[in-house]
């Protein structure tokens, strides 16, 4: 076993964790963060994405002890005071979720895009940086309309955007 | 129309839950002592298996226990059913060989379930299970399609030449004759590709055994939980049904691939008794690849006939379809009675005659896939009435319309009563949205910049709203497809809608609540849906081939009438008026002719305080239920037109255009509708372009991974353009047709359509690769050369 020590959603945390344990295992299993989600093995569908020091990671690809001293934010993290980050905002909004699998690591990944791209956001532009987040209820029409408004809502609440 | 009544796009209810991260899919429940379990799957497409020696297994560390077949049989668990009795055309049944949950004495596919460890821990299970001994005798496979029937292989004893049934509809003797009288025969040889469904949740289950009360109970990923309990009960013995509860939470769409009963919830049920602790097991993505259930798979020779006015009066259809190794839940009713009666599509065909041999292959087995058979009699018609266009020399959205169906009621050659429609203005429709009239003007600009531009139409039909019992019992159904619902008011005027229906996407939480809104006049807010566990829920049939709305909504909407005429009742009472001067508007209960009148939250108050009413003529309380048996399936149709271009250079095939126009009746929720229809054309584009499920001659599945198996991406489709039209449904008390699995319907013959418009080529196969794209191309522009 090996000590991990990290910050999970502003909290510090401190756990024994078999060393091949995955980011997202432990998540999900240690903490009980059960939004981030696993739906392949493979890298591929992007439905495990969190945040490690504010940057998009697929969690099932990283090793617990790799976010050893780290900040991580998940989809349970990002919303404050009972408000919904503007881009959790923007996919209820836009209908761009269907069975809700796929959507905390299309939201995380879309902050991220955002936070690398700016607010202003063209389709081609989302379509392409959706590469890595797989959705198979939606054909992503409304995925895209909602990446685009939730990006010009993290431009008018700053302040959250300093919260990530 | 209120702002959350019906036709309103109210934002969905269960969207605060899934945008935060607090859903419920099964993987999050974890039971206290729970154990876990790991499949042993053959690496072999078909072998005997000699032994299985589990002795290391046993005594690897955390392994609590190994089951094999045997353990099954000695416990007396049956196999895995096929709910669905098709004949052939000689009148014998069905050869269906048994299932087993975990393999006995064979394996048939890549994937099929051999043994089970249970461990403290995944990791454990899964390094015990490498330790497991398997002595197999590898046989050859048979795979491919066309194939089966002449293989050398047999996959089960019961079938010798690998028929499951060759089965038939339609008028052979008048399809003949008008074969012979026609002025021209249009043929076609198609092959409809192998899907895998691929839910972004992968299957996951939860067996739970308590020794108190006899109880079990089993998390599952299921688009029918009573189902699920009545087959695990009734027919696979793992717990009587009064004893066995079925939860099916939150579930990560479904697409068809949910509905089935799988080896692995009914070995966590079993195993939890066996080991005293419950038993979870989550498939991981290479397993889903491996063992849900797949879809599609069809090859087809077919001909249409048609008269010297360019009429169709005849199609004739043979197909093959490939069931897999086992038969799956519903396997045998998708290329049978959900294919061959959509064979008339929108159009006015005198004769239809189809024949189907269902086969075995050493695969993983084939059953229902959004559409489920009507996406690939759509494929046959929609492919064949373009050909049959272009070698009349006509324009075909127009060679479309001159043979619609145009009166109403319309009864086809395969059995099938279309209720209402107005093909044509779906046509005029999308041909408008589409900027028809300035296709070739694009076309050209296309050429200047060396690039092929096409257009390809889909008119297409679908039979939802499964289904009359009656008519599906004739048919060979197992079970009646009726729905359930119970409305149950609290005292505080509050409702809990109990629907036998199952979302896992399609936003019921919202949709039946805007339906109990508007007919009860409260609000949306005051409303809660209640659905997925066989402990709260009436018995229900569940949520499949776009049924919810027509047929779970119309249960809903007979429980609500109850509902009201009890609440005139009790409104009497307490008004001290007669119950026919009752009257319910707007949520209030009024006395005719007087300002007389009580909310319907008071009614509801008054109902459980009962002080205004004696017991001996009016019951208090305000519950009531309703069984919906439909009268007919229902019809949605549309036209859908994809505009596509290639670049012959690299064979790269761009969607530049996607027109959808659909009639689904009446609609609840238009915001969730369309995204119901975007859905489905994703999924139905994926399939002609980027999707297919092949395996390798010795049977191994060479597209396991998302790695290998093209998913659709945002970058591969376009925004769509989607349009409406109108005509209520006339066979339930809500006018709806339902929506979900339209698209998948309509989207690969018009991506195909398109593709060879674009190529001036004949055909191309699913899925249209850049690579075969390419090829097509290059063989357009130098025939002689590529020959």
């Amino acid at each position: 076993m090996t000590t991990v020590s990290l910050t999970v959603n502003g909290q510090s945390v401190t756990a024994d964790v078999d060393p091949r344990t995955l980011l997202v295992h432990f998540l999900r299993d240690n903490l009980r963060l059960t939004g981030t989600h696993v739906g392949c093995d493979t890298s591929q569908c992007g439905a495990c994405v969190v945040h490690l020091n504010g940057q998009a990671v697929k969690s099932c690809t990283t090793l617990a002890v790799q976010a050893n001293a780290s900040v991580v934010t998940t989809i349970e993290g990002i919303s404050q005071g009972g408000e919904l980050h503007p881009m959790q905002a923007a996919f209820r909004e836009h209908h761009g979720l269907q069975c809700g699998y796929c959507t905390p690591g299309m939201i995380m990944s879309a902050i991220d895009i955002v936070n690398r791209k700016g607010n202003a956001l063209d389709e081609q532009t989302i379509r392409a940086e959706l590469e890595g987040n797989l959705c198979r209820c939606t054909g992503y029409h409304n995925i895209v309309k909602a990446v685009a408004a939730g990006a010009q809502g993290m431009a008018q609440a700053p302040l959250q955007q300093a919260a990530e | 129309m209120t702002a959350t009544g019906i036709g309103a796009p109210v934002r969905r209810k269960e969207d605060q839950r899934f945008v935060t991260g607090q859903g419920r899919y099964v993987d999050d429940f974890n039971r206290p002592g729970q154990a876990h379990a790991y499949f042993l799957r053959s690496p072999h497409a078909h072998a005997a298996i000699r032994s299985i020696d589990t002795g290391l297994a046993m005594i690897m560390p955390g392994v609590i226990a190994v089951f094999t077949g045997d353990d099954l049989a000695a416990d007396k668990i049956g196999g895995l059913i096929c709910g669905w009795m098709i004949h052939s055309k000689d009148g014998s049944p069905m050869k269906a060989g048994p299932h087993p949950a975990l393999a006995q004495g064979k394996v048939r596919y890549v994937g099929d379930h051999v043994a089970v460890v249970i461990a403290e821990t995944l990791a454990q299970a899964k390094d015990a299970a490498e330790a497991i001994v398997v002595d197999y005798d590898v046989l050859p496979a048979v795979v491919d399609t066309a194939q089966a029937t002449k293989a050398q292989v047999q996959v089960h004893d019961v079938s010798p030449d690998n028929t499951v049934f060759n089965w038939h509809l339609g008028n052979k003797d008048e399809t003949e004759a008008a074969f012979a009288r026609a002025k021209h025969v249009t043929k076609i040889d198609l092959v409809n590709n192998r899907l895998v469904p691929n839910p972004i949740e992968p299957r996951a289950a939860v067996g739970e055994y308590d020794f108190g009360t006899d109880n079990y109970t089993l998390y599952t990923t299921s688009q029918n939980p009573h189902v699920a309990r009545l087959v695990l009960s009734a027919f696979i013995g793992v717990a009587p049904e009064h004893k066995l509860r079925v939860i099916a939470p939150d579930v990560g769409g479904g697409f068809g691939s949910k509905i089935f009963i799988y080896a692995e919830e009914t070995v966590c049920v079993w195993a939890a008794k066996k080991v005293k602790r419950p038993v979870k097991w989550t498939s991981d993505r290479s397993e889903a690849f491996l063992s849900d259930a797949h879809g599609r798979d069809h090859v087809t020779h077919a001909e249409m006939a048609t008269d010297e006015t360019g009429k169709i009066i005849a199609l004739r259809v043979h197909t093959t379809a490939n069931l897999g190794a086992y038969l799956s839940t519903f396997s045998s009713s998708v290329p049978t009675y959900l294919y061959a009666p959509l064979l008339s599509g929108q159009y006015d065909i005198p004769a239809i005659y189809c024949e189907v041999d269902g086969v075995y292959t050493n695969t993983a087995p084939v059953d229902a896939y959004r559409g489920a058979g009507r996406p690939e009699a759509t494929f046959v018609v929609e492919r064949l009435v373009e050909k049959t266009a272009r070698e009349l020399g006509q324009n075909p959205a127009e060679f479309r319309r001159k043979n619609y169906i145009t009166q109403f009621p319309h009864v086809t050659p395969v059995i099938m009563t279309y209720d209402t429609g107005d093909y044509a203005a779906s046509l005029d429709k999308a041909l408008e949205i589409a900027d028809y009239k300035n296709f070739d003007s694009r076309k050209q600009e296309s050429a200047r910049r060396g690039k092929l531009r096409g257009i390809g139409f889909s008119s297409y039909i679908e039979a939802c709203g499964i289904a009359p019992s009656q008519a599906v019992g004739s048919l060979g159904a197992g079970v009646g497809l009726w729905e359930s619902a119970e409305v149950r008011v609290n005292p505080t005027g509050s409702v809990e809608v109990l629907t036998g229906s199952h979302s896992h996407g399609q936003g019921h939480e919202t949709t039946f609540a805007q339906l109990v809104s508007d007919r009860l006049g409260i609000s949306i807010d005051q409303v809660s849906i209640v659905h997925g566990d066989t402990d709260k829920v009436q018995f229900g049939m569940g949520t499949y081939g776009s049924r919810s709305g027509a047929v779970g909504m119309s249960a809903i909407a007979k429980a609500i009438d109850k509902v009201i005429a009890k609440g005139k009742k009790v409104a009497a009472h307490v008004l001290e008026a007669s119950e026919g001067d009752i009257e319910f508007k707007d949520g209030q209960f009024g006395v005719a002719g007087t300002d007389r009148s009580m909310a319907f939250g008071e009614i509801a108050l008054q109902a459980y305080i009962a002080h205004k009413f004696s017991g001996q003529d009016l019951e208090p309380g305000l519950k009531e239920g309703a069984f919906y048996d439909p009268t007919n399936f229902t019809f949605p149709a549309g036209v859908h037109i994809c505009e596509v271009e290639i670049d012959p250079d690299t064979g790269v095939t761009k969607i530049e255009r996607w027109t959808a126009v659909d009639d689904f009746g009446v609609i609840i929720n238009p915001m969730i509708v369309e995204g119901q229809v975007h859905g489905g054309i994703a999924q139905g584009v994926g399939q002609a372009l980027l999707e297919g499920a092949f395996y390798d001659e010795s049977g191994q599945l060479i597209t396991a991974s998302f790695n290998d198996y093209c998913m659709p991406r945002a970058i591969d489709l376009p925004s769509f353009q989607v349009g409406m039209t109108v005509t209520p449904c006339p066979s339930n008390p809500l006018g709806i047709k339902g929506c979900g699995e339209a698209g998948a319907i309509a989207a690969p013959p018009a991506v195909i359509n398109a593709i060879t418009d674009a190529l001036g080529h004949e055909d191309i196969a699913m899925p249209a690769t850049p690579q075969a794209v390419w090829r097509a191309a290059q063989k357009a522009r130098m025939p002689m050369a590529a020959e």
